[in-house]
This record gives C-alpha cells, sequence and structure tokens, in this order.
C-alpha cells in the first residue's frame, strides 16, 4: 500500500454482501467478490466515507485513527 | 464499527437482523452519528419505538430504551417527556407504525409542539409482516395485499406534520447521509416537535415485488428521483408526482408543551387560579 493511501477496514464477519459501498464509491474503489467489497484501488480514495456511512452493517471503517 | 460509536450500540446484540441491503442500518447509523457529534449526553436521551422492523433499532441501542405497542411510541413518548422533561426523546418508527395505526398520535404530538424528535424509516411497506401497503406506498406500486398495484392516492406526510402544528419538518433518503445526518443534527437541536421522513428501502419485500432488484438498483432509483426542495418549489405539481423531494420545508420556534405544563404546575402549586 502506498503510505500516502487511506486505511480502509473491511469487517468481513459484519458484511452482508449487500453491494452498496462498491456501487456508490465515487472512486470505484472496491470491486466485488461473491458480493464482498475487495479493495483493488486503494490510491483512489479520498476517504469521503461514503461507503462507511452508507454500510448498513457497520462493516467498514475509513481513515481515523482506530483502524486496527 | 468505528470505536468511538462503540459505545453507543448494545454490541452482544449485533449483527441486527435487518436483511442485506436494508437501510434501517443506515438510517440507525445516522443517528448515532448526529448524537455523537452532537456530543449530547447518553444517559440523557430516551429511544422509543412502536412495532416493526424499524422499532427494533432501539433493541440495538445502548441508552434508555423503550419498545412500545404499535402506533403507540409517541404516546409513550410524550408520557416520558412529560414525566421527564429533562431527557432527550427520540422516537423511531416505521411508516406503518407512524403514519397508519399511530397516525393519530402523529397528529397531537405535533399539534402540541412536544419535544420529541421522530424519524421514520419509510420505506414504503409493512416489512416485519411480510409486505402489505401501507400508507406511505406510492400509487401504482405493488405489495401482498396490493397485488395488481395499489390505488391509495400518494400521501406526504412531512406536510400532515407541518399542518398539524409540528416545529421542525425535514426529508432525507438514505442514498444522501451526510446530508441526513445534519438534517438530524438539526432536528435533535430543535426545542419542539421534529419530524425526520426518511425515504428507506426494503430490498426484500417492496425491492422484490416491485421487481427493483438489488438494494443498489433502489438506491438509484432514489438518487434519479431526488430532488431539492428548492428546485420543486420552481416545478409544476404535475412534474412533482415522481419525485422524492428531500431537505427542510419548516422551522419555527413555538411555545414547547412540557415548557408550558411546567407553568400551570407552577401556578397551580401557587395556588392560583386564571391569572
Ligand atoms: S455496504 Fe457493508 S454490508 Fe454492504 S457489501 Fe459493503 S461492507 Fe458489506
Ligand atoms: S471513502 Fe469514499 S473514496 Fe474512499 S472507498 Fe469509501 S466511498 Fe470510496
Amino acid at each position: 500500500m502506498d503510505e500516502k493511501s487511506i486505511r480502509i477496514s473491511i469487517d468481513e464477519k459484519a458484511c452482508k454482501k449487500c453491494g452498496l459501498c462498491i456501487a456508490f464509491c465515487p472512486m470505484k474503489v472496491y470491486v466485488s467478490e461473491g458480493g464482498k467489497p475487495i479493495i483493488v484501488n486503494q490510491n483512489a480514495c479520498t476517504n469521503c466515507k461514503l461507503c462507511e456511512l452508507r454500510c448498513p452493517d457497520y462493516a467498514i471503517i475509513v481513515g481515523g485513527e482506530d483502524v486496527e | 464499527m468505528r470505536k468511538e460509536l462503540e459505545k453507543y450500540f448494545r454490541k452482544d446484540k449485533l449483527p441486527h437482523i435487518w436483511c442485506p441491503g436494508c437501510g434501517h442500518g443506515i438510517i440507525t447509523g445516522a443517528v448515532i452519528r448526529a448524537i455523537d457529534n452532537l456530543k449530547l449526553e447518553q444517559n440523557k436521551i430516551c429511544i422509543v419505538s412502536g412495532i416493526g422492523c424499524s422499532s427494533r433499532a432501539p433493541g440495538y441501542l445502548n441508552f434508555n430504551t423503550l419498545h412500545t405497542t404499535h402506533g403507540r411510541a409517541l404516546a409513550f413518548a410524550t408520557g416520558i417527556k412529560m414525566a421527564n422533561p429533562e431527557l432527550k426523546i427520540i422516537v423511531l418508527t416505521g411508516d406503518g407504525d407512524c403514519s397508519a395505526i399511530g397516525g393519530n398520535h402523529f397528529i397531537h404530538a405535533a399539534r402540541r409542539n412536544i419535544d420529541i424528535t421522530t424519524v421514520v424509516f419509510n420505506n414504503s411497506i409493512y416489512g416485519m409482516t411480510s409486505g402489505q401497503y401501507s400508507p406511505m406506498t406510492p400509487k401504482g406500486a405493488f405489495a401482498t395485499t396490493a397485488p395488481y398495484g395499489n390505488i391509495d392516492r400518494n400521501f406526504d406526510l412531512c406536510k400532515l406534520a407541518q399542518a398539524a402544528g409540528a416545529t421542525y419538518v425535514a426529508r432525507g433518503t438514505v442514498y444522501h447521509v451526510p446530508q441526513l445526518i445534519k438534517l438530524m443534527e438539526k432536528a435533535l437541536k430543535h426545542k419542539g416537535f421534529s419530524l425526520i421522513d426518511v425515504v428507506d428501502i426494503c430490498p426484500t419485500y417492496f425491492g422484490r415485488r416491485n421487481k427493483m432488484g438489488s438494494p443498489v438498483v433502489m438506491m438509484e432509483k432514489i438518487r434519479e428521483m431526488s430532488i431539492t426542495a428548492r428546485t420543486a418549489a420552481k416545478l409544476p405539481p404535475e412534474e412533482l408526482s415522481e419525485k422524492i423531494v428531500i431537505g427542510e420545508f419548516y422551522e419555527e420556534q413555538a411555545p414547547e408543551y412540557t415548557e408550558e405544563y411546567a407553568k400551570v404546575m407552577k401556578k397551580a402549586q401557587g395556588g392560583k387560579l386564571n391569572e
């Protein structure tokens, strides 16, 4: 991962594979693998956090200090 | 989940029961983020719900919570606020719960301008009981009880709220989440009865019946149909029937019910009538 890129964490256990994060990321950071989001374009992430806010299952954290 | 939000959830109760892509989780998340942004005191908040899929939300939330009877969330909430006006009361309710069986409670809570924030999870359907149409189901849409399409005319809960006397009225959607959080912050800060009508998605019952495919398609539809209140004001009414008008509709400062009641108590305790 590039040093400047925004950290994204996905809680795979919490994800219900709805596809919303994948479809509506303005920067196309994710692709679907059997419905789960896979990060393929992390450097493009602008830290808008739309995916985090739209995840119905609180499975995504973008940026911030508390990414585990 | 983000660490700083964990304290607001009963984590042992998660994952929630809502279907993949159900907007209820998004709205609940927006409520929590608004509370966190405003740094409201957790113990001074009481979250009340009625019956329905959305009304399960308080069960996941780590506040004083009350899961009540169908349509009666606002009646219970009114009682709580009267008994303890210090509390910030948030009602989480569905479109069926609020606009059908709870319709009268809704009118009178708005009319009294009691300091309660009501968030309607408006997914146009009764999800918990498998997809009957509600008063919020759009004309022409399909439901288990409207297999040939709904013949009821469209019903605007925001207009009802405003006419009844609500002093803050807005509509958001599960697609426009940053805006939704801002609207909720405004509603929570407002003194008096506030309504946020949230256009929500039920991919399972509404989505399948109406052949919308997936949560993604339903969200795209919301994005396509949404226009701001300002743009809507310039359009002729016939062009609005297929639109979702979002934003703030009304705001007013008016006497709040529990404050008025406190004045009555003061008078009564002073033994003075008709002053
Ligand atoms: S929005 Fe959340 S639940 Fe849906 S696919 Fe993305 S991570 Fe999974
Ligand atoms: S924060 Fe914004 S740009 Fe980054 S992955 Fe999420 S939606 Fe895409």
